[in-house]
């Protein structure tokens, strides 16, 4: 597979599209985590919601 | 299951935490498939191998205006049925949006170095795409500036559905004023004027950009929900903290005046 001369506009595309969607990926998962954490150390501390479920609600 | 059940946050918690590994693993293979494709696609005639940039330009500008549109959605859902899961659907959506389409401006502008001479243009088409990602960025800001959330989704509805007015300026604007951007060659009266080889890769990665776009809103979903959950839970603790200390001082009081009497 040959680029041609524009191979340098065309490589930059695919990776900023590719840092991109791995920061977007990196953000979600560690927001998640953040959250999850928050949410036991919370429990932990005896405060729990009213429905008494865990406040992640996963099964 | 009925819709109404989905609206229910620890139902939504759960039926997604089922569908996310799904949906993800679908995500991977659509795009390995898809940049397997557009690796191999052949040269356009006129834009030489810069053609590949398309098969990435396309399918982020077409999200651009498609998450504005679930957010437009999810924004009637807040404002006419109050549905709980509307504003949540909305904000987790727009910084999905304001990344797909920072990379459509991003790559068309490096598919116009060379075949416009510029990156840049003031042409109807790209104004109005840039003014889309601005609308993302001051809709972020919103709900970042209003602490109470219910109070934010309001605001950030009635600024989204004003939003919505600029799709069809973007999407009629290579029409209606006279651009250097290109007219449409895919969705379009008459059908697509691209040839198959062109045309398969393109909406292989369409698709896997959109179940990439659908995994990540469900997955930011699920963070936003837990988000509210810590919210009311450090609210229910600051109340017993401020309840006990009443009592506290209360209790104290009533000895001091006790002791006095």
């Amino acid at each position: 597979m040959s680029l041609g001369p524009y191979a340098p506009f065309i490589v930059t595309s695919y990776v900023a599209a590719a840092i991109v969607v791995v920061l977007l990926i990196g953000w979600i998962v560690l927001d998640y985590r953040n959250q999850t954490e928050r949410l036991r150390e919370l429990e932990r501390s005896g405060i729990t919601r009213r429905s008494g479920r865990s406040a992640t609600g996963t099964p | 299951m009925s819709l109404i059940d989905l609206a229910n946050p620890t139902r939504f918690l759960a039926l997604s935490a089922r569908v996310l590994p799904w949906l993800a693993a679908a995500t991977a293979i659509l795009l390995a498939v898809g940049l397997y494709l557009s690796a191999v696609a052949p040269d356009d005639y006129q834009q030489g191998a810069t053609v590949k940039i398309m098969f990435i330009h396309v399918p982020n500008a077409w999200l651009s205006m498609f998450v504005w549109g679930v957010m437009s959605m999810a924004s009637l859902g807040t404002l006419v049925w109050r549905h709980p899961l509307a504003d949540v659907a909305a904000k987790a959506a727009a910084p999905i949006g304001a990344a797909f389409t920072f990379l459509a401006l991003f790559t068309g502008s490096l598919w116009g170095r060379p075949m416009w001479g510029t990156y840049w243009e003031w042409d109807a088409r790209l104004t109005s795409v840039l003014i889309l990602f601005l609308m993302y960025l001051g809709l972020m800001a919103l709900w970042r500036a209003v602490e109470d959330p219910s109070r934010a989704a309001r605001a950030a509805a009635v600024l989204t559905l004003v939003g919505a007015l600029n799709l069809p300026i973007i999407k009629f604007s290579v029409d209606w004023w006279n651009t250097l951007h290109q007219p449409a060659s895919v969705m379009r009266m008459g059908g697509s004027t691209l040839d198959k080889s062109f045309l398969i890769p393109l909406l292989v990665m369409a698709v896997a950009f959109t179940l990439l776009f659908v995994t990540l809103h469900l997955a930011a979903m699920r963070n936003e929900i837990l988000r509210r959950r810590v919210r009311s839970l450090q609210m229910m603790q600051a109340s017993r903290v401020a309840f006990s200390s009443d009592m506290g001082t209360g209790s104290r009081q009533e000895n001091a005046s006790t002791g006095a009497a």
